[in-house]
C-alpha cells in the first residue's frame, strides 16, 4: 500500500518520502472561502467563540498583503491548496484504533520504538487532524496536560479560550491570519504549577496529501515554577507541486517557569514552511527555542520572545541548511518589554549548492528597559563560491543602559581545514562532514541524544548530496 | 644504507604562480631519521605540504617515490594511509570536533577498519602518559584554542595513535618549553625504531640532541645545498647560514633555471 517515492529532483531515496495512498473520511474542495472556514468549525463542533475567531482571521488574511522582505512568496497559489483533511472518522484512543495504513506509516517514522524508549506522549499529526495520540501515566497523574489542539479546546475550552491568539494575534501576519482562519491539529500543553516534566515531549508531524497545506496550532502553557520541554520533528515526502506549511506557536511561561521548544524539520524541498512562533515570558521565567530548519524550498521563521518581567530570560539557537535551489531565512527576535532581562541569540547557517542562508534578527528594547543584556551570534558556513549568506541584526533599542553585543562570521570551508583533516587519512566528503557537524556542535550538544543523532545524519545526508 | 624509503628526485614545485621549490632531492632510507634545516622561507614546510599533497602546491617538474611508489597521484587522505605522517608547523582549528572524536575517525580510517573502544582507550592512554596530557585535553576541540605548545603535542600524540613509517616534523620544536621539548623528543624516540623513519624540519641544535639524526640537509632557496653527517649541525649553530651558503650555494641565485 505504501509506495517507496522516488526524489525526483535528485534521483536518490528520499527516506521519508513514501506516501499512502489516499483515504479520507473528509476532503475539502481546494481554496479557501467563509463557507469553508464554516464546514471546517462546524465540523469539529466547535464553540460559537473559535468559529468567530476563524471568520475575522480569515478577514485579516484577505486584507494583508505578502510579506515583500524575506523570501519569494509570490508563487504560492492560496486557490489551490486544500485547507482542511480528516483522515479518520474518529481519532484513535488507543493504539488498536489507529488505522492500519497510518499505523504503517507511524512505524516508518519509528513512533512505537521511540515511544518504547522514552517517549512521554506521543501526538502525530497526520494530515490536519491529530489521529494517535497517547500520555504516559504518570504524566496524567501530575497533572500535565499533552492533547491534540483540537481536543484541548473540547476539554480545556477555559483555558484555550483565556490564552488562545493571545501571544500570537490574528491580525499578526498574513500567514498568521491564514493559520487562525484554517487551524487544524498542533498540541497543546498545560503544566500545573512546580510541575518538572523530566522527559521531553514529542509529537511528529507529516505532510501527506498532495498539495495540502499544514495549518497546526500550539498552545503551551507553563504555570508558574514549572518546567517542560517539548519536541517537534518533521519529515515530509516528495511532491512535484508546492506544498504549504503555515503554523503558529504559542508559549506562556509564567512566574518563574521555564520553557523549552525543540524543533527539527526536514521539509521536502518543495514546502513552503512559514511559521509564526512567539513566546512570553514573565518574571524569572525562561523560553528557550532551539530551532533546527533543514530542507523547504523556502523557510521564513523567526522564533520571538517577548520579556514581559523582570529576570526573564529568552534564548534562541537556531540551525539552517540550505541546498540548491533552497531558501533559509531564520533568526530570531527578542523583545524587551521589562527592565533587568536578559537575551542571547545563537544562530548557525550552511549553505551549498547555491543555497541561500539569512539571518534576519531583532533585539528591541523599549523605553524604561534598563539593565538589559543581550548577545548575538551568527556564524554562517559556506560550502562552495555559489552559495550565499546575509545577515540583518536589527537594532532598536529606546532605553540607554541596555548591553548589546553582537558578533557575527562567515567562513568558507577552508582548503588548509579539509588538508589537515585528510592528512590524517579522512576522505573529502569525510572531512567535510566533520566540519560541518563541528560547526553545529553547540546546538547539537543541546538537543536530547537520539535528536543530535537524527539532525547529524540528516545533515550529511544533504551534504553527501552535494558530493555526488 | 637500507633500502631508499622516501626518494625526492629533483622536485619543483609552485605555489600562486610562484616556484618555491626548484629542483629538491633528497633521499631518506627506511628506517634513518634525517634533519632539514634552512633559513626562512627557504621552502622546507613547501617540501613537507607537498609530500603530503597539499592542492596549493603544485609539482611542475621531477618525482618522489614513498616505498617504490609514485607519491604524487595519491590524494592526501590516501598518503596518510599509505603511512605517511605530517606534523603541522602550524595546526589548524576545527571547532566543534574533540581531539577524542577526532583521533577516533581519523584511527579507523587510517587502519580502514573500526578500532575496538576498549583498545583505543587503552592506546589513547599510554600516548598520553608518554606525553604528559592531561585526560582532558582530549575532550577540547581540536586545537581549538590550545597554546602553542600544546598544538604541538597533540600533533605528537596524533603521531602516537597513528603509527606512521614516515614522519615530517615540520619545526615541531619551536613554541616548546625546555621540559616539553624533553618530553616531546622521548614521546619521538618511542616511537622510533627499524620501521619509523623521521624527516626533521627544525631551526635548532636542541632537539636534534635528544633525537638523532644519521643525515643532515640544508635547504636554500628551494634546492637542498648540502647534505652531511650531525656535525653539519654544530657548524650552523657556530656559525650561522652565511658560511654555509658560500660554500655550497649557488653562485647565481638569481639564475635558478640554469642551475642543474
Ligand atoms: N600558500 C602560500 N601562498 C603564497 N606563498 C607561499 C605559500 N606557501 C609558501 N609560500 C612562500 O614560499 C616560500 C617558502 O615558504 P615555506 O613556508 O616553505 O618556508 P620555510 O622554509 O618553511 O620557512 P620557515 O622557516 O619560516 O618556516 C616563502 O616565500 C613563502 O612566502
Ligand atoms: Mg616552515
Amino acid at each position: 500500500m505504501a509506495v517507496a517515492a522516488k526524489d525526483v529532483q535528485s534521483g536518490t531515496d528520499y527516506k521519508f518520502g513514501f506516501h499512502d495512498e489516499e483515504d479520507y473520511v473528509f476532503k475539502s474542495q481546494r481554496g479557501l472561502n467563509e463557507q469553508i472556514i464554516r464546514d471546517i468549525s462546524a465540523h469539529k463542533k466547535e464553540p460559537e467563540w473559535m468559529t468567530k475567531f476563524r471568520l475575522r482571521a480569515y478577514k485579516h488574511f484577505l486584507n494583508r498583503p505578502l510579506p515583500n522582505w524575506g523570501g519569494d512568496v509570490s508563487d504560492i497559489d492560496f486557490d489551490n491548496i486544500f485547507y482542511y483533511i480528516k483522515p479518520a472518522a474518529e481519532q484513535g484512543k488507543t493504539w488498536g484504533d489507529v488505522p492500519e495504513y497510518i499505523k504503517e506509516t507511524f512505524d516508518k517514522l519509528g513512533i512505537p520504538e521511540a515511544e518504547r524508549k522514552f517517549l512521554a506522549g506521543v501526538s502525530a499529526q497526520y494530515e490536519s487532524e491529530v489521529v494517535y495520540h497517547s500520555i504516559r501515566e504518570d504524566l496524567e497523574k501530575m497533572g500535565v496536560v499533552f492533547t491534540d489542539m483540537d481536543t484541548g479546546l473540547r476539554e480545556h475550552g477555559d483555558v484555550v479560550k483565556k490564552y488562545f491568539g493571545t501571544v500570537i494575534p490574528p491580525n499578526d501576519n498574513k500567514f498568521a491570519s491564514l493559520n487562525s482562519a484554517v487551524w487544524s491539529g498542533g498540541s497543546f500543553v498545560w503544566v500545573p504549577a512546580g510541575v518538572k516534566v523530566e522527559v521531553p515531549l514529542q509529537a511528529y508531524f507529516r505532510i501527506n496529501a498532495e498539495n495540502m497545506g499544514q495549518f497546526e496550532r500550539t498552545l503551551i502553557i507553563a504555570e508558574p515554577g514549572s518546567f517542560v520541554h517539548y519536541v517537534e520533528g518533521c519529515t515530509a515526502p516528495i511532491y512535484s507541486t508546492d506544498s504549504l506549511h503555515s503554523a503558529v506557536v504559542e508559549l506562556i511561561a509564567l512566574e518563574g517557569a521555564r520553557i523549552r521548544y525543540t524543533t527539527i524539520q526536514n521539509w521536502s524541498n518543495n514546502v513552503y514552511n512559514l511559521v509564526t512562533k512567539r513566546a512570553l515570558a514573565y518574571r524569572d521565567a525562561t523560553v528557550e527555542w532551539v530551532d533546527c530548519n533543514l530542507g523547504s524550498k523556502l523557510t521564513m521563521k523567526y522564533p520571538a520572545v517577548y520579556l514581559m518581567e523582570p529576570g526573564a530570560h529568552g534564548e534562541v539557537l537556531s540551525v539552517a541548511m540550505a541546498g540548491a535551489g533552497q531558501h533559509q531565512d531564520a533568526g530570531a527576535k527578542m523583545v524587551h518589554v521589562a527592565p533587568n532581562t536578559t537575551s542571547i541569540i545563537t544562530s548557525k547557517s550552511i549553505a551549498k549548492g547555491g543555497g541561500r542562508t539569512t539571518y534576519r534578527g531583532l533585539v528591541k528594547a523599549y523605553n524604561g528597559a534598563h539593565d538589559v543584556k543581550s548577545k548575538v551570534r551568527c556564524d554562517a558556513l559556506l560550502m562552495d563560491d555559489e552559495s550565499q549568506s546575509d545577515t540583518y541584526p536589527y537594532m532598536d533599542i529606546e532605553d540607554e543602559k541596555v548591553d548589546v553585543g553582537h558578533e557575527a562570521t562567515v567562513s568558507k570551508v577552508g582548503e588548509d581545514q579539509l588538508f589537515y583533516l585528510m592528512s590524517r587519512g579522512l576522505t573529502e566528503a569525510e572531512a567535510t562532514n566533520m566540519i560541518v557537524n563541528g560547526f553545529i556542535e553547540p546546538i547539537a550538544k543541546e538537543l536530547p541524544m537520539e535528536y543530535a543523532v537524527e539532525l547529524n545524519r540528516l545533515v550529511q545526508l544533504e551534504m553527501s548530496g552535494s558530493v555526488g | 644504507m637500507s633500502e631508499p624509503s622516501l626518494l625526492i628526485d629533483n622536485l619543483h614545485v609552485t605555489v600562486e604562480g610562484r616556484e618555491i621549490l626548484r629542483g629538491v632531492n633528497l633521499t631518506v632510507p627506511r628506517g634513518e631519521t634525517h634533519a632539514l634545516m634552512g633559513p626562512n622561507g627557504s621552502g622546507k614546510s613547501t617540501l613537507a605540504y607537498t609530500l603530503m599533497g597539499h592542492p596549493k602546491y603544485k609539482v611542475t617538474a621531477g618525482k618522489v617515490l614513498w616505498k617504490g611508489q609514485s607519491l604524487l597521484d595519491l590524494t592526501p587522505d590516501q598518503r596518510a594511509k599509505s603511512g605517511l605522517f605530517l606534523a603541522f608547523q602550524y595546526p589548524v582549528t576545527v571547532p566543534g570536533v574533540s581531539m577524542v572524536n577526532f583521533l577516533r575517525q581519523s584511527l579507523r580510517a587510517v587502519r580502514g577498519k573500526e578500532v575496538a573502544v576498549r583498545d583505543f582507550r587503552k592506546d589513547l592512554k599510554s600516548a598520553m602518559d608518554v606525553l604528559k596530557m592531561d585526560n582532558q585535553f582530549v575532550t577540547r576541540y581540536l586545537n581549538d584554542g590550545f597554546s602553542g605548545g600544546e598544538k604541538k603535542r597533540a600533533e605528537m600524540l596524533q603521531m602516537a595513535m597513528l603509527k606512521p613509517e614516515m614522519a615530517i616534523l615540520d619545526e615541531t620544536d619551536s613554541g616548546l618549553d625546555i621540559d616539553a621539548l624533553r618530553i616531546v623528543s622521548e614521546g619521538v624516540n618511542s616511537l622510533a625504531g627499524p620501521e619509523l623513519g623521521v624527516l626533521i624540519i627544525t631551526h635548532y641544535q636542541r632537539i636534534l640532541n635528544y633525537i638523532k639524526p644519521q643525515h643532515v640537509h640544508v635547504l636554500y632557496r628551494g634546492r637542498v645545498i648540502v647534505s652531511g653527517g650531525p656535525e653539519l649541525v654544530g657548524r650552523l649553530e657556530n656559525e650561522g647560514y652565511d658560511n654555509i651558503i658560500k660554500e655550497f650555494g649557488p653562485a647565481d641565485d638569481d639564475a635558478p633555471q640554469a642551475a642543474a
